[in-house]
């Protein structure tokens, strides 16, 4: 055991000893108390995986650091240990995972202050902290598994978390079953795995070793479930709905849910099983049409929402969508970088939602926002560069991690998912700028008195704003005399692509000016007098309404399984089953009833009781015994 | 003297005893009842006795007449005692330890 356990450790140890201080005493208000412990565990973590990455730094690239906890099976020859690896995969996930996480507790302290469950809060946090932590350095898929489930479980609790309101409680339990629908092809594939594997060690690494001795059916269909789980874990299309839902919970739960953890634990999985995704490219393609197309349909669906944290939840989804395209295309390095960058400026946006719904008392519809470029405008600032960075307009972070992503599907010739990718960063810049130019231009002065806004929660929105729009330049490629210091450190076994500089320009060129033209229209539209959408033709209404896809899902999934369980409880339950024990009741009542009768106190039938049963037994004594 | 006719007997006293026990309420006919099925009993062990030329069946056979003797004694007083207690020799009158009767 040593430094690298005490990553995931130290989240979880520090989620029970909030948990029972919070039970101790629930009424008591400890924000100092609650506020160090809860920020104090994240920070040590981001502290040691800062320190494993510089000790990864001096290394041979495929290094793999271990840490064994101890043995949790041991049958025979099959063992499965608690142990933690990381490689450099690993390393940057948990550097920028705990490095955002920090940030958005600091931040989560301000937003929440004054909330009656505070303590209950920052351990689920940390908690959530642990869970991806968990599911990010796990060395072996079934650890991987138990991350991922604690995870899922993190999330209900704190989409759940005001569980005040049904409301809330509904979306929590949307978000926990849809997942549960995703972790079915997770535990089919990692079963289906282990017996194609037929014994030979179930840890990554020996994983890898062994994955030439499957066939390649199974090594599709194992793939096609793994990446079922990633569906639901990461909100692909069809497995998505919860994610916009998900929006019930606090906004920091928001913000650490889209950026830190959670939703890129699919993307992870998917560039954790890179050796195996490499063997089935046509899975992989399979995986980068869904995310194509999630990427286009939720940006679509974006351009026509009100609620403020919506569009930021679509917007996820659509990011999430590159991220698939990469490493269905075998860019993994690039998917991953676009996982990094998005986790930065995805976290700033959330931050600055949140303290715009504060200083707005609570109200998320930005329609009823406007005019507060002013008085915030260390809010509107930061935002303006996350928008920017989303948007892919250079030199932020989006446009390097994006234009590599589009660049992978051009060069490998899939024009119809790079056309989909480029019109979905048209769509991206319009979406997000109608956004940002209806909360923060729309108007001159804002529509209320606006609440303050405290230290915690402006101090990160800067770090953020400074990692959105600087981070971008590790990814650069050679085209633009860089030496894509990030793909070279994290050395995935990507497949390799050939696109000469001119191509990379002319798509980069072509990139920023759909932003700018996403920018420039949503300017045109939205920058004054924007208006709540209304509907004028049909198609309008389609996009408001979501594609009506939650009613689809209702009338195909919900209603069909609540009428089979009604007709279960009905009749197989309370006619068949009931009756059946029902009938064994009524005739050990009914017996029970006539042998009672038997007792009527009159003793001259008891005397022929007795005079039956010794006649009775002298029968038998004759026939058994004296052989008659 | 063949024993056929007195296993006759024997049967026939213990079947009228039985069904005087079963079928008849007044507590007199019960007491007669059993003791005409201890005498079937006894005529039955003395016939066996004789048959196999064994005394011992006779000897118990005098015991259980004495034992039968000190027996009525209780059995006269007990019947006071009940008639005393309900003003009835009704055998079917005592009856408070049969099961209440419950609806099913």
């Amino acid at each position: 055991m040593n430094l690298l356990s005490f990553i995931v450790l130290i989240p979880f140890f520090s989620a029970l000893v909030l948990g029972l201080i919070y039970l101790s005493d629930t009424k008591k208000d400890r924000f100092t108390l609650y506020t160090s412990i809860g920020i104090l565990a994240p920070t040590l973590s981001m502290i040691l995986s800062i320190m494993l990455w510089i000790s990864m730094l001096d290394q041979d690239s495929d290094t793999i650091f271990y840490s064994k906890l101890f043995s949790w099976v041991e049958l025979g020859d099959f063992h499965i240990s608690v142990a933690f690896m990381a490689d450099r995969l690993t390393t940057v996930m948990v550097t920028f995972i705990t490095f955002v996480g920090t940030l958005i507790h600091i931040y989560a302290a301000g937003y929440m202050r004054g909330d009656e469950s505070y303590g209950k809060f920052f351990s689920y946090f940390n908690l959530f902290m642990g869970s991806m932590l968990l599911l990010i350095l796990a060395s072996n898929p079934i650890i991987m598994f138990v991350g991922w489930e604690l995870v899922g479980l993190s999330s209900y609790l704190l989409i759940g978390f005001y569980h005040k309101d049904s409301a809330n409680i509904k979306a929590a339990n949307k978000a926990f079953i849809l997942n549960r629908v995703g972790d079915f092809g997770f535990v089919m594939a990692l079963s289906i795995l282990f017996l194609a594997l037929e014994g030979s060690g179930y840890s990554f690494v020996s994983i890898e070793a062994n994955i030439h001795t499957i066939s390649t059916p199974t090594l599709s269909l194992i793939g096609i479930l793994l990446f079922v789980g990633a569906m639901g874990k990461s909100a692909q299309i069809p497995l998505y709905v919860w994610l916009p839902d998900a929006m019930a919970g606090p906004t920091p739960v928001s913000a650490l849910i889209h950026a830190a953890t959670m939703v890129t634990a699919g993307v992870y999985m998917v560039a954790r099983f890179a050796f195996l995704y490499n063997e089935i490219p046509h899975v992989g393609e399979f995986i980068a049409i869904v995310g194509a197309i999630s990427a286009l349909f939720a940006a679509i669906i974006a351009t026509y929402q009100d609620d403020i944290k919506k569009i930021l939840a679509y917007s996820t989804m659509s990011q999430l969508g590159y991220m698939f395209v990469a490493v269905g295309l075998g860019a993994y390095s690039s998917g991953i970088f676009h996982v990094f960058t998005h986790a930065f400026f995805k976290a700033l946006l959330f931050m600055g939602a949140g303290a715009v719904i504060i200083a707005m008392h609570h109200e998320q519809n930005i329609f009823k926002m406007g005019g507060l470029k002013n008085s915030l405008r260390l809010v509107y600032v930061t935002m303006f560069i996350a928008t920017l960075a989303i948007s892919g307009i250079p030199p932020f972070a989006g446009f390097f991690s994006k234009d590599a992503i589009l660049a992978a599907a051009f060069a490998s010739e899939h024009y119809f998912i790079w056309g989909i990718g480029t019109l979905t960063a048209f769509l991206t810049a319009l979406y997000m700028f109608r956004m940002l130019f209806i909360v923060f231009y729309n108007g001159t002065q804002p529509r209320v008195k606006l609440s303050p806004i405290s230290k915690f929660m402006d101090r990160p929105l800067i770090i953020l704003a400074f990692g959105s729009a600087t981070l971008g330049l590790l990814g650069l490629g050679e085209a633009y005399g860089g030496s894509n210091i990030f793909g070279s450190f994290i050395s995935l076994p990507d497949r390799t692509l050939h696109i000469s500089h001119s191509s990379e320009y002319l798509l980069a060129i072509l990139n920023t000016s759909m932003g700018v033209l996403g920018m420039w229209l949503a300017y045109r539209l939205f920058a004054t007098n924007a208006t709540m959408p209304t509907v004028k033709v049909a198609w309008q209404r389609i996009v408001i309404n979501k594609f009506y896809i939650d009613e689809l899902y209702e009338l195909l999934f919900v209603k069909p399984l609540r009428s089979l369980s009604l007709f279960f409880e009905r009749f197989i339950d309370r006619v068949g089953f009931d009756g059946i024990l029902y009938i064994s009741t009524y005739s050990y009542r009914y017996a029970g009833a006539k042998f009672a009768q038997l007792q009527n106190g009159k003793v001259r039938y008891y005397a022929l009781y007795s005079m039956v049963g010794i006649a009775l037994v002298s029968l038998f004594l004759l026939i058994f015994i004296g052989g008659i | 003297m063949t024993p056929e006719p007195l296993f006759a007997i024997s049967t026939l006293l213990f079947c009228i005893g039985l069904v005087g026990i079963i079928s008849r309420r007044n507590l007199f006919v019960t007491y007669i009842s059993i003791e005409l099925m201890l005498s079937a009993v006894n005529l039955l062990l003395a016939t066996f006795s004789r048959l196999h030329g064994d005394s011992a069946g006779s000897v118990m056979v005098l015991l259980m007449i004495a034992v039968i003797a000190a027996e009525a004694a209780l059995f006269l007083a007990i019947i006071i005692q009940l008639a005393r207690s309900k003003k009835s020799i009704d055998s079917d009158e005592f009856s408070q330890l049969q099961q209440p009767r419950e609806s099913l």
